[in-house]
């Protein structure tokens, strides 16, 4: 079977310290591996940062990349998140000039994607959508074509879904 | 009672056995040279940090044991960041101690500040920037901890100068670091897998690299290989792990390697390799390489396995505890390598070495791998060998044959010119009773000959021999082979006279301009009390051969003027 490049997602443990993010990237850029995005924060226990990374890679690429990172002193686990068994999800905030004729579409397509309208001023406003990848890029090509200002994306986090 | 950093750190490097720090004083660390003034403790001055950090490496290569390195802030750090990257590539474990400006000032450009913990992030295995003297002491326990445990390697603390002025109460329990124990898996699985292999081989060969002489496994090499009588190869850095005067001895693969080891390798069905990483250099085209072969791996990091060459078995541990495992599994099954299933590679292999020994043409000039041959004779194979980087390390790698680990050091990752002579320095201070030599070429002694001043102001008897062709004698070489023999920028005719620079040293300086005077200079520099440097006039373009071009199949070998004998 051919080791495809495509979207793998890795799940990291790391002590909470001012340079750990600082040696995952350096981890990453060392080896020539590209980060696609990044979300990191402190889990319940104030000690660990939950890193959440994303890549175009092989299946064998993304397990060199995971072994490296569990060499790193401060990483107390890393490992694939395995698209399976896990729900993945995506927020983005997006600006819009609100024109006159623009006000139907996107009330349009905020109901269509249980987006939100978290900020209206003068000709301008602010959406929120969160989704999956495929509600994600579907609601970003309509925001493109309603004249989209500006755009800030998340980056992908996951949960694993419970044992039955 | 109340302690400064500077005695909290004495106090634990103590704790860690430290009796010697390769080093240079400067601004931020004077508090803790001031300490060392009233501290029982052996601190070897050098000329230049690259110098430290070389010495601590040679010295931990050579006694096993952590090397220490402690220099000053900016300038100081910078200096041993080739030194770091050296130790990083070939795994060995020192501590380098960096002076630091205040916490305060940190991040506002201060005078010697330069950001080391971020310009070795990726060549340290990890470093420290300690931020308040009640972490100093946990903080040094753990450097030690990481350097030499698992695959070991350089550590660095960065130690602000006000963390070092502070004082703190000394009776503060200080929070304890558990010494990790080294997790090892269950073996047993994995090596009855191996012997199954190793059973039905035909070609078995072994392969072993750096990691037995750092996991301390020769022995349990040897013992294994007496007991499945197994031909053994090696990577440069695994030299010494098994007696090079062995009728096993199948030389060193990659590169420059002998003919018999690199057709070895390629013609093994069972190949075990053993605390190696398949560099490059080694492998040279990794489709060719060992492409009949049933590949065993044993490493300690588990990034080396399938990085390269993926395994059909493998185990991740130290080399010490896999072997001494295949061996009680060999003993308790009674296992042997019937005579039969091996003899035609037994004697393949001696026709192949008959073939094709490691061999130059002699003429009237000085053949440097003459003067290896003689070293090797002269000191009966019981000398440490430093080498510098180019054709000197590769005639010293094929000409001296290494019986015991812990005797060639060299740098084989990153390959660094001037690593020979404070390496020397470091290996001599480890092990006084040894023979210690660097082997050196004319262009690599002169990057860290300032060395020549420590090496006196210790009485240290470290021998150089310089194998002087008046080149950059490796670039040269490939510039002669792929580049049409434009040679350019690698006349270094333009040399010291190096008999007078030993001399203005205080060093004894001796120089061979023919054959007959080789083993006259070797014996009355080896046999003189105190440093000597050997200045050999040896044929200026020799090439080291065999030689693999660049990413070609490991059989695909030139060999120069040299022809078969057989």
């Amino acid at each position: 079977m051919a080791d495809l490049i495509k979207e793998r997602a890795i799940s990291i443990i790391v002590n909470n310290k001012p340079d750990v993010l600082a040696r995952i990237a350096a981890t990453f850029s060392a080896r020539g591996f590209n980060i696609e995005s990044i979300s990191a924060n402190v889990t319940r226990n104030p000690a660990f940062t939950k890193i959440i990374i994303t890549t175009l890679s092989t299946q064998e690429t993304i397990s060199k990349i995971i072994k490296q990172l569990n060499r790193l002193v401060d990483v107390l686990d890393a490992r694939k998140i395995s698209r399976s068994q896990v729900f993945r999800r995506e927020m983005i905030l997006a600006r819009l000039s609100m024109a006159e004729d623009r006000q139907a579409a996107v009330e349009e397509l905020v109901g269509a994607h249980g987006g939100k309208v978290v900020s209206r001023e003068s000709g301008s406003a602010i959406l929120e959508f969160t989704g999956d990848k495929e509600t994600i890029e579907e609601v970003l090509n309509r925001l493109e074509a309603l004249g989209m200002e500006d755009l800030t994306r998340t980056g992908a986090v996951f949960m694993e879904r419970g044992n039955p | 009672m109340q302690q400064t950093g500077s005695q909290i750190l004495f106090k634990a490097l103590k704790e860690e056995k430290v009796d010697t720090l390769f080093g240079y004083p400067g601004g931020s660390v004077m508090d803790i040279y001031d300490e060392m003034f009233r501290q029982n403790i052996r601190h070897i001055l050098v000329r230049h940090e690259q110098g430290a950090i070389h010495a601590a490496d040679g010295y931990a290569r050579a006694s096993g044991r952590v090397g220490v390195c402690l220099v000053t802030s900016g300038p100081g750090a910078t200096n041993t960041v080739t030194g770091i990257a050296n130790a990083y590539m070939d795994s060995i474990p020192v501590v380098v101690l960096t002076g630091q400006v205040t916490t305060a000032m940190i991040g506002n450009d201060g005078f010697q500040e330069v950001d080391i913990t971020g310009i070795t992030r990726t060549c340290t295995k990890h470093n420290f920037l300690v931020r308040k003297i009640g972490d100093l002491q946990s903080t040094i326990r753990e450097a030690f901890q990481i350097a030499r445990s698992g695959r070991p390697g350089p550590v660095l603390v960065d130690l602000p100068k006000d963390v070092i002025q502070s004082v703190i109460e000394a009776d503060v329990p200080q929070t304890a670091v558990p010494p990790a124990e080294e997790a090892c898996p269950d073996l047993e699985g994995p090596c009855n897998e191996a012997l199954k292999l190793f059973l039905r081989a035909k070609r078995p060969l072994i392969i072993v690299g750096g990691g037995v002489i750092l996991g301390k496994a020769s022995e349990a090499l040897r013992s294994f290989v007496r007991k499945l009588q197994i031909p053994v190869a090696s990577t440069l850095m695994g030299l010494g792990a098994f007696p090079g005067a062995d009728p096993l001895w199948t030389g060193m693969v990659g590169m420059h390697g002998a003919y018999y080891a690199n057709m070895a390798v390629s013609q093994c069905d069972v190949l075990m390799a053993v605390g190696v990483r398949f560099d490059d250099r080694v492998t040279s085209k990794v489709s060719a390489f060992a492409p009949h072969a049933r590949l065993i791996h044993i490493d300690i990091d588990p990034v080396s396995i399938d990085k390269v060459i993926r395994a059909d078995v493998s185990m991740v541990c130290h080399c010490g505890p896999a072997l001494k495992t295949l061996n009680r599994l060999i003993d308790e099954q009674g296992l042997t390598l019937p005579k039969s299933q091996i003899r035609y590679w037994h004697r393949q292999l001696r026709q192949w070495k008959a073939e094709m020994p490691l061999q130059y043409c002699r003429n009237q000039n000085i053949k440097p791998q003459y003067v290896i041959e003689t070293l090797y004779q002269l000191t009966e194979g019981r000398a440490i060998i430093a080498t510098e980087v180019g054709q000197n390390q590769m005639w010293a790698a094929q000409f001296y044959r290494f019986d015991e680990p812990n005797t060639f050091l060299t740098s084989g990752g990153l390959g660094a010119m001037g690593f020979g002579l404070p390496a020397a320095i470091g290996a001599q201070v480890a092990c006084p009773d040894r023979i210690v030599v660097d082997v050196a070429g004319d262009g690599s002694i002169q990057m860290n000959i300032q060395e020549l001043a420590t090496v006196v102001h210790y009485g240290l008897p470290v021998k150089v021999v310089i194998l002087n062709n008046l080149y950059l004698g490796m670039v040269r070489q490939w510039q002669e082979l792929y580049y049409g023999r434009r040679y350019s920028q690698t006349d270094m005719t333009q040399a010291p006279d190096f008999v007078k620079l030993a001399e203005a040293y205080g060093v004894k300086g001796l120089r061979a301009t023919k054959p007959e005077d080789v083993k006259r200079v070797l014996l009355e520099g080896l046999e003189t009390p105190g440093p000597v440097m050997m200045d050999f006039q040896v044929e200026p373009e020799e090439n080291v051969y065999p030689i693999v071009k660049p990413g070609a199949p490991l059989t695909e070998m030139s060999f120069g003027n040299v022809r078969a004998v057989a």
